[in-house]
């Protein structure tokens, strides 16, 4: 009895070490770069407004999308908003936002006050399914081609630099 | 110049670890009571020579000699010179050698002051505890050396992160420091006492000084952290399950566990191997954290820049101190008969050791649950506050209630005096939490529950304190740390309920109504700093009800190097509560965004803490006084 219990306390940490050893030869979370050139992975984001989910499936029809993750509590949100009203002039884009963490009547009183540049809008209350994409701190987007592949991810509010790049990428 | 210094510090300093390990083990075999003086010597040079080496460090940080690589990343030669200084430790490199600093420091005072233990066990703990100098030196000299040197010098250093730029988080790491790897030295101790079957009840007179330090320590550590959470981060609150405060938090649960179980120890000389299991998981607790922080596998806001070989090193080093304390312990492990009486004390210490085990599982769980499912499943997913608040908050209830009776129980007796007292105390508790709910505000039953259980804490010690003086046996120290816990509770509690929080967007000029209060913002300067530019705005908070006028200042700073922008929080503090404004811009609008919170009674949850751990220092300074 002694033994086996000596036993399974070794193998108990053995294993928790191995798991550390593994995760350190792992890409980090949210590094950026493993996310570029893959495919997107599966996901499934409520509606801000209506009691439907947001799919991968649903990216294919656009040509481009940015999916911008967002908050009103955000202050550089603010700062990348005119970026994106700007954005969501072009064609050959769709703008999706997910409303990242949030209070609904905040963040629709944000848009009411800011515009609103998106073609759809999700939510993402407990910021669970932003994770997917690797997104920590908001504002964070990501650029996704019509065969669901991450062309590009932005950390931090988008600038006209960015801007000008996005006009690039999806001409 | 410096770096060549340095450098040949921390050679000779492993040099003599190496021989403070060979002339220790070699005194080992003689069988006199005396320790050979060499040791004394080499082991105060070693301190000394530490010492040195940090200062050498310190002094290339104020010089700005940026042909070191650690001075050239973290700081910059137009930074004031307390942030030079707290520049040294605020990176890790330099952090790494505050650790060795007090490794040695605290192995040499081990060694001086615990005179009248037994030469082999006072000796063998020097001997693991320069294992881990060694351990830790080699990993400074051969990964992470802040000696390294640069070549061609550069001329300008790259800054250090502006949030860092914080009185708080200047000695933050240095307090918790003390905490975390001031629990080396019992780990140590543990291992020796293991090996060399010594179990008497002196053992614990040899450790619980140093418990009691690491302890203190470590809470202050913990609170100036958090005092600069509320301060930096910017969204007004003090807490917030990130990995890294958990990481904080998990070897404090193990030392305060041990601290109440050395008492058993030492009064009835139980729970030997239970002190022993304890005293090596606080160091382990304690690396297990360091691992965690610097490896970059987890992600928080502590942004250490992660590199995978000085993961794989702390790692093989934890490996190492799990595995041998684990062979060891199976290898020494004899069977404890308890025989508690129910109502004894004991058993209500081991309650209490029971209540820390399950909050440190929990936190434990939910800080490395998110690493499992990532390595094992591929599965992303964050534990966020909703978990620990709903698993560690009503249990802290029945915490409470044990903690206010478990010190009132005699020892060994089966016996249970004042139960009367006690109803009249729980009566007395529900009845002041009802007052509040009738004058101020109605709160959720658990809420209720926590608040009641606080008071009776409260009460219940005070009545002990009360009783203590007329029969002038005091033991002031518990009381002030129990007492003040059940503030703690309390205050965080009712700052919960009470607290408001507004959002607005505002202009020039424009006034804001709510509740009781209205917001104007006044107007807006700019203004040069040293380091950085600064959008202050002035807002004036109303409370209509009182008449109550406070100007806030909450500032947009833009800071040079790095280019960064951050938003200050303005912060007015008084007996009763805290006003707390932040504030950001819109582009190209004139409205700002402002976040108001009124948090009731926060200066008293600092203080509270404060005066957990006074009653920390003054079990030390009569510990001291005693021996």
């Amino acid at each position: 009895m002694r033994n086996t219990v000596k036993i399974i306390i070794f193998v108990i940490f053995f294993f928790v070490i191995s798991v550390f050893y593994i995760s350190l030869t792992r890409d980090v979370n949210y590094n950026t770069s493993s996310l570029i050139n893959k495919e997107v992975p599966q996901f499934k984001i409520a509606y801000f407004d209506k009691n439907e989910f947001y799919t991968k499936q649903d990216l294919i029809k656009n040509n481009y999308t940015l999916i911008n993750f967002w908050a009103s509590w955000c202050g550089p949100c603010r700062v990348e908003h005119p970026v994106l009203m700007k954005l969501s002039a072009e064609n050959n884009l769709d703008i999706l936002g997910v409303n990242f963490k949030d209070k609904k009547e905040l963040a629709r009183k944000f848009l009411k006050d800011l515009g609103n540049p998106y073609n759809s809008l999700l939510k993402d209350v407990e910021g669970k399914q932003s994770v997917i994409f690797g997104i920590y701190g908001i504002p964070e987007s990501v650029i996704i081609n019509n065969k669901n592949t991450i062309i590009k991810k932005f950390v931090g509010p988008l600038s006209l630099d960015d801007y000008k790049e996005i006009k690039e990428m999806i001409k | 110049m410096l770096s060549n210094i340095g450098n040949s510090i921390l050679f000779i300093s492993a040099f003599l670890s190496i021989s403070i390990i060979y002339l220790a083990n070699k005194n080992l075999k003689v069988s006199n009571n005396l320790i050979i003086k060499n040791i004394y010597q080499l082991s105060l040079i070693q301190s000394t020579l530490i010492i040195v080496c940090f200062f050498t460090l310190i002094a290339a940080f104020i010089v700005s000699d940026f042909s070191l690589v650690t001075v050239y990343q973290n700081s910059h030669s137009m930074k004031p010179v307390f942030y030079k200084i707290a520049g040294t430790w605020g990176n890790h490199e330099g952090s790494l050698l505050l650790w060795v600093i007090i490794l040695t420091i605290f192995s040499f005072l081990f060694l001086i002051y615990n005179k009248d233990h037994p030469k082999k066990f006072r000796l063998l703990t020097l001997i693991i505890q320069n294992i881990l100098i060694l351990g830790f030196l080699f990993f400074i000299l051969f990964n992470s050396n802040p000696f390294s040197s640069l070549s061609p010098t550069p001329s300008e250093g790259l800054g250090l992160n502006p949030i860092l730029q914080d009185p708080a988080l200047a000695i933050h790491p240095p307090l918790l420091y003390v905490g975390f790897v001031g629990s080396s030295i019992y780990f140590s101790a543990a291992i020796a006492s293991l090996i060399v079957n010594y179990s008497e009840k002196s053992f614990s007179s040899s450790i619980k000084n140093w418990v009691l330090i690491s302890w203190c320590f470590q809470t202050l550590g913990i609170l100036v952290g958090s005092i600069w959470a509320y301060y930096e981060l910017g969204w007004g609150g003090f807490w917030f399950w990130d990995p890294v405060e958990n990481a904080s938090l998990l070897p404090w649960f193990a030392m305060t566990a041990l601290l109440h179980s050395l008492i058993v120890f030492e009064k009835r000389n139980l729970f030997y191997f239970w002190v022993i299991i304890l005293c090596l998981i606080t160091f382990i607790l304690s690396v297990t954290g360091t691992f965690l922080v610097r490896s970059g596998i987890l992600n928080s806001v502590h942004t250490f820049a992660s590199d995978p070989t000085r993961g794989v090193y702390i790692l093989l080093f934890l490996s190492l101190m799990i595995f041998s304390s684990i062979y060891l312990l199976f290898k020494k492990y004899k069977k404890e008969n308890y025989n508690l009486n129910q109502n004894s004390k004991e058993t209500f210490i081991l309650i209490n050791n029971w209540f820390m085990m399950f909050y440190l599982i929990t936190v434990l769980l939910g800080t490395i649950y998110p690493i499992f499912t990532d390595a094992l499943t591929d599965n992303k997913i964050s534990v966020g506050p909703p978990f620990y608040n709903a698993i560690i908050f009503p249990i802290v209830v029945i915490f409470l209630i044990f903690m206010a009776v478990g010190p009132k129980v005699k020892w060994i007796k089966n016996k249970f005096e004042d139960i009367k007292v006690y109803f009249l105390i729980l009566a007395g508790s529900i009845i002041l939490n009802a007052l509040i709910l009738v004058f101020i505000k109605s709160y959720s039953i658990l809420s209720n529950f926590i608040i009641i259980s606080a008071l009776f804490l409260i009460i219940s010690s005070l009545k002990d304190g009360v009783s203590a003086i007329q029969k002038n046996k005091f033991d002031l120290a518990r009381i002030i740390s129990h007492t003040s816990f059940g503030f703690l509770v309390l205050f965080i509690g009712l700052n919960h309920i009470f607290s408001i929080e507004r959002d607005y967007n505002i202009k020039v000029g424009e006034t804001k109504n709510f509740e009781n209060y209205s917001i104007k913002l006044e107007k807006l300067d700019l203004k040069d700093f040293p380091n950085y530019k600064a959008v202050i705005g002035t807002l004036e908070i109303n409370n209509n009800f009182s008449n109550e006028k406070n100007i806030l200042k909450p500032e947009i700073r833009i800071y040079d190097n790095p280019k960064t922008l951050t938003y200050e929080a303005s912060i007015k503090t008084n007996l009763l509560k805290d006003y707390y404004l932040t504030m950001s811009n819109i582009d190209r609008s004139d409205y700002y965004n402002i976040k108001f919170q009124k948090k009731p009674l926060m200066i008293w949850i600092w203080i509270s803490v404060v005066m957990i751990v006074a009653g920390g220092f003054l079990r030390l300074f009569k510990n001291a006084k005693y021996s």
